[in-house]
């Protein structure tokens, strides 16, 4: 499969799925993510089951469920000098850092606006912080980002400043072998 | 700081001039104590006003007076590393301070009158230690991780006693020590005792380094679930060597292993007898709620005793007594008497580790047991370290193949350079015969040197060890707000697809298994009224929270707009209320809006920066990864971001119940519910609620508020019929700003702020039933609202 998991990893993926689809209709609801209580008290719990969603959709089946698990395989050695012909895999680097783009970047168009960063911020920060520190953040935040003054992180942007973060090692489950 | 410093020279000196007069008293009065009566009628000359009876109280004040000893002691080192250094753990420096007062009593006696004698140890000491580990143990934790614990447990602990000993055997044989008398068998047996990571140690190490929680229960669990294995291996090389060398065949072999698996087994099986037995036992304690929490300790000890009797392994027998027996106990006692029970499980726990580390030291002055063969004390010292290492590592690989979240290798250097060995080791080799065994004052002064040097230099070197490793693999410093942004986010990122991927938990097994439990077992052994709680709680409580959602709709309708208005300074306000002295942080690098203007352009962006990085790095919530070792010695919540995981928790619900409410639901008139809809969604919310901490506090609150009303869910599954804004619900869904915030207003704060737990919970909810009653009434003639 163009995913490249271990025949063994899926099946124990497959049996996890399983266990998690209360409805037994073969897929996922938001319910059934939302069941699992550690997500409850992580900040950005939300926002990554909404990632296994696709547009719109309410359900995802085993397949979708693999795609958006296959960010998170951590990239051989053997596969950097791969030819990339056959189109990027799913956990290069640059697909495991559109996928936390996305977890921004709410409406899809591609930049992340002051709105967008100021939510993510709210979400990862504790009340103590007021409105205005919070707002002061955010516009440094983006002022670091953002290199043609649109006072928008676009996608280019957002590789650039992250280049020296170690993406690969920070955005990978060594088990999705 | 001075006066503190001030404060432990008087307490010591204290210590020195109050245990030395009354040892030399002590030393004096010994020959007195053979005839009493003869000598005080000997002497009789007048009637005396007052006499010196000190041979009637000899052995309980010999025993008060070491309590009190060890409580200075330990109030003397805890001030010590509070206020001049931190650097030696709690338990090394009760060692060295053992060391001291050994050397009083051995300078007033010129013999070592108080040692630590097996038996106190073990049957005095150790037990409520145990008992203490077990009944805190956070069970979830543990079983989901039972399977690395054992093969650690079982497994390592064989390695380390085979290794250990055949290592030294063959060193013997080198001629590296010299001339012993010891064979192949005594090397087995000495490292088999030799081997076993003690709890007591482990705990009183790690306390002080906070590491994350995977890693601290694999290194707990085993050492609490290696005593089968030690006491097994113990005792069948103790009787090999008592046979001798050519009786041992290999029905003599297999009699050891099968002996094994009855020593650990059973004293497993007593001790969840023993949990049932105190189960029910509390069950039926309902109107003497006083003594109830007497009976935790009770039992718990015959447990101890009862396995020590039957030759079981003792330790395991009041470990799962704890464990299994904690759920159960916790639901059917009265709210005073968990407290009682927690309060004086860790003041005994306490006390009990005070004072085996200060004997442990007081032990060592005493030049009677003393041997000092380099060979073998430098050589056991290197093969237990060592080995240690290859042994965690080993296992670990093979481990991790199975492992759906697998160990990491600091996680590993960690978990091997924390095998540390404390007094069980002592005990078992002090028990051993003397005739059996010629070298055992050899094996007892080996025996003490790995303990030192596993507690006292290991622990002080394991802290900065700790460190050295985090901080070589985390990122340099300066980094960028958006960098520092986005590793917390990856990182919480990664911990939430590891607990989607799934803890390895969650499997046929354990849903067949709670099912079982909550049918069967809980139907046995927890107060009916326990039990019909839980499930009424959860659903007025998600009845409560639904209300909530839907009367904030409703309100937002009625204001007319959608962007839900907040004003900042209320909210600020409410959080300063409640958040006090936490707030004063913020509050003192608070970015001065006024002087923006003041300051020039490059220093206004050096403030800024130094305050927003500042600012970032106090207040981002921690990733589940940094931090939430569960269990603490000396404090009962130390999970220290419980505030942060309440809110959260609170955050997340609120905008679920918001989501859920505008998208799926109807909201009808009562009907009679079907046990399974009411299962399914207490279900669900038991889901959410019952795994964040503090809500079997609040829970209690919530009854004697006396919630009356009937229990009210509405139908899920046809929506017959919904209030007309609920019709076209892609409209009316709140903006995403009203969803994260709502009207946080007092009333609503209150109410939408359930999970705080404060004494005036109960009023909240009081207020909150008549609020919602008025409201009702209120919108009862807009809409076709429910029906209380």
């Amino acid at each position: 499969k163009k995913l490249n998991i271990s025949h063994s990893q899926i099946t124990r993926l497959y049996s996890r799925f399983h266990s998690l689809d209360k409805g037994e209709n073969g897929a996922l609801s938001r319910e059934d993510f939302q069941r699992i209580p550690e997500l409850a008290i992580n900040p950005l719990g939300d926002r990554i089951i909404n990632a296994f969603f696709p547009e719109g959709e309410d359900q995802v089946n085993f397949r979708g469920f693999m795609r958006t698990l296959a960010h998170f395989r951590p990239v051989e050695d053997n596969e950097k000098n791969k030819d990339l012909t056959s189109g990027e895999p799913l956990n290069s680097r640059t697909n495991k850092l559109h996928f936390a783009f996305q977890l921004y970047d709410l409406d899809r168009d591609d930049k992340i606006s002051r709105d967008e960063l100021l939510q993510v911020l709210r979400m990862m920060v504790g009340v103590n912080i007021s409105d205005e520190q919070l707002g002061s953040i955010a516009d440094r935040t983006i002022q670091e980002a953002d290199t043609n003054g649109d006072m928008c992180i676009s996608f280019s942007e957002f590789t650039k400043v992250l280049e020296k973060v170690d993406v690969e090692q920070k955005m990978s489950i060594r088990f999705l072998h | 700081m001075a006066s503190s410093v001030y404060l432990c020279l008087l307490r010591a000196v204290f210590l020195v001039c109050f245990v030395n007069p009354l040892i030399q008293g002590l030393s004096e009065d010994e020959s007195v104590f053979q005839n009493p009566h003869h000598q005080q009628e000997e002497n009789l000359t007048g009637l005396p006003i007052v006499t010196f009876k000190w041979h009637h109280v000899e052995t309980p004040y010999l025993v008060i007076i070491w309590v009190f000893v060890a409580g200075l002691a330990k109030l003397s080192v805890v001030e010590l590393n509070h206020h001049v250094i931190s650097v030696v753990p709690e338990s090394g420096l009760l060692i060295i301070l053992g060391f001291i007062l050994g050397g009083i009593v051995w300078g007033a006696d010129r013999a070592q009158t108080f040692k630590l004698l097996p038996p106190t140890f073990f049957y005095y000491l150790l037990p409520q230690i145990i008992l203490d580990a077990s009944y805190f143990m956070p069970n979830k934790l543990f079983f989901s991780n039972l399977g690395a614990i054992l093969i650690y447990a079982i497994f390592g602990t064989c390695w380390n006693a085979a290794t250990v000993g055949l290592s030294l055997w063959g060193c013997y044989e080198a001629g590296v020590m010299g001339n012993l008398d010891i064979g192949l068998l005594q090397f087995l047996l000495f490292g088999s005792l030799i081997a076993a990571v003690d709890p007591v140690a482990v705990i009183a190490v790690f306390e002080e380094v906070h590491v994350n929680e995977v890693l601290f229960i694999l290194v707990f669990g085993e050492s609490l679930l290696n005593d089968g294995v030690t006491v097994v291996l113990y005792n069948v090389f103790d009787a090999f060597v008592a046979l001798g060398g050519p009786r041992i065949d290999a029905a003599e072999i297999f009699k050891g292993i099968f002996s094994f698996v009855v020593v650990a087994f059973g004293g497993s099986f007593l001790g969840i007898g023993f949990a049932i037995l105190l189960s029910l036992l509390t069950r039926c304690t309902k109107h003497i709620q006083i003594i109830e929490a007497g009976f935790v300790f009770v039992v718990g000890y015959l447990a101890y005793l009862t396995a020590e009797m039957l030759s079981l392994s003792a330790i395991l027998s009041i470990t799962f007594c704890g464990i299994c027996c904690q759920k159960y106990v916790n639901a059917n006692m009265d709210e005073k008497s968990v407290t009682t029970v927690r309060h004086a499980m860790k003041l005994l726990a306490n006390g009990s580790e005070t004072m085996i580390f200060l004997f442990l030291g007081v032990t060592a002055i005493d030049t009677e047991i003393w041997v000092w063969n380099t060979g073998f004390i430098l050589l056991t010292l290197l093969f237990v370290f060592i080995y240690r290492i290859i042994g965690t590592f080993l296992f670990t690989w093979m481990l991790n193949k199975f492992r759906l979240v697998p160990i990491e290798v600091i996680d590993q250097v960690v978990m091997s350079y924390g095998g540390l060995r404390g007094a069980v080791a002592y005990g078992l080799a002090a028990l051993l015969d003397e005739d059996k065994i010629p070298e055992k004052n050899l094996m007892i002064s080996t025996t003490l040197i790995v303990v030192y040097f596993t507690v006292i230099l290991q622990g002080i070197t394991m802290k900065p060890l700790v460190q050295w490793l985090k901080v070589k693999r985390a990122a340099h410093s300066d980094l960028k707000l958006i960098e520092k942004l986005n590793n917390r986010a990856f990182d919480h990122i990664l911990a939430a697809v590891e607990d989607i991927c799934g803890r390895i938990g969650d499997n046929w097994w354990t849903r067949g298994w709670n099912r079982f439990e909550e049918n069967y077992i809980s139907w046995l052994l927890m107060k009916p009224k326990a039990r019909k709680n839980r499930d009424y709680l959860f659903s007025i409580f998600h009845k409560l929270n639904l209300e909530d959602a839907i009367n904030y709709v409703s309100e937002g309708e009625r204001q007319g707009s959608l962007a839900f208005s907040r004003s900042d300074e209320a909210a600020n306000v409410d959080f300063k209320k409640q958040f006090g002295s936490e707030f004063a942080d913020v509050i003192k690098d608070t970015i001065p809006s006024v002087s923006l203007d003041i300051h020039g352009q490059d220093r206004k962006n050096a403030m800024d920066d130094i305050n927003a990085h500042h600012l970032l790095q106090q207040h981002l919530y921690r990733s589940r990864k940094h931090h939430r070792h569960k269990y603490s010695r000396s404090h009962f919540s130390i999970n220290q971001n419980e505030d942060e995981v309440q809110e959260i928790f609170q955050r997340t619900m609120r905008s679920r119940l918001e989501s859920f409410k505008s998208t799926k639901m109807g909201v009808n008139p009562a009907k009679k519910i079907t046990k399974h809809h009411k299962k399914e969604l207490t279900h669900k919310f038991i889901f959410y609620l019952v795994e964040v901490e503090g809500l079997c506090v609040f829970l209690p609150h919530l009854i004697e508020a006396g919630i009356e009303n009937p229990v009210f869910l509405p139908d899920m599954d046809s929506p017959t019929h919904s209030p007309p804004w609920l019709m076209e619900t892609e409209a009316v869904a709140p903006s995403q700003r009203a969803q994260r915030r709502l009207p946080w207003t007092p009333n609503r704060l209150r109410r939408l702020a359930p999970m705080r737990i404060s004494t005036c919970s109960t009023d909240s909810f009081l207020m909150a039933d008549v609020s919602l009653t008025l409201e009702e009434h209120e919108e009862h003639s807009q809409t076709d609202h429910v029906e209380m």
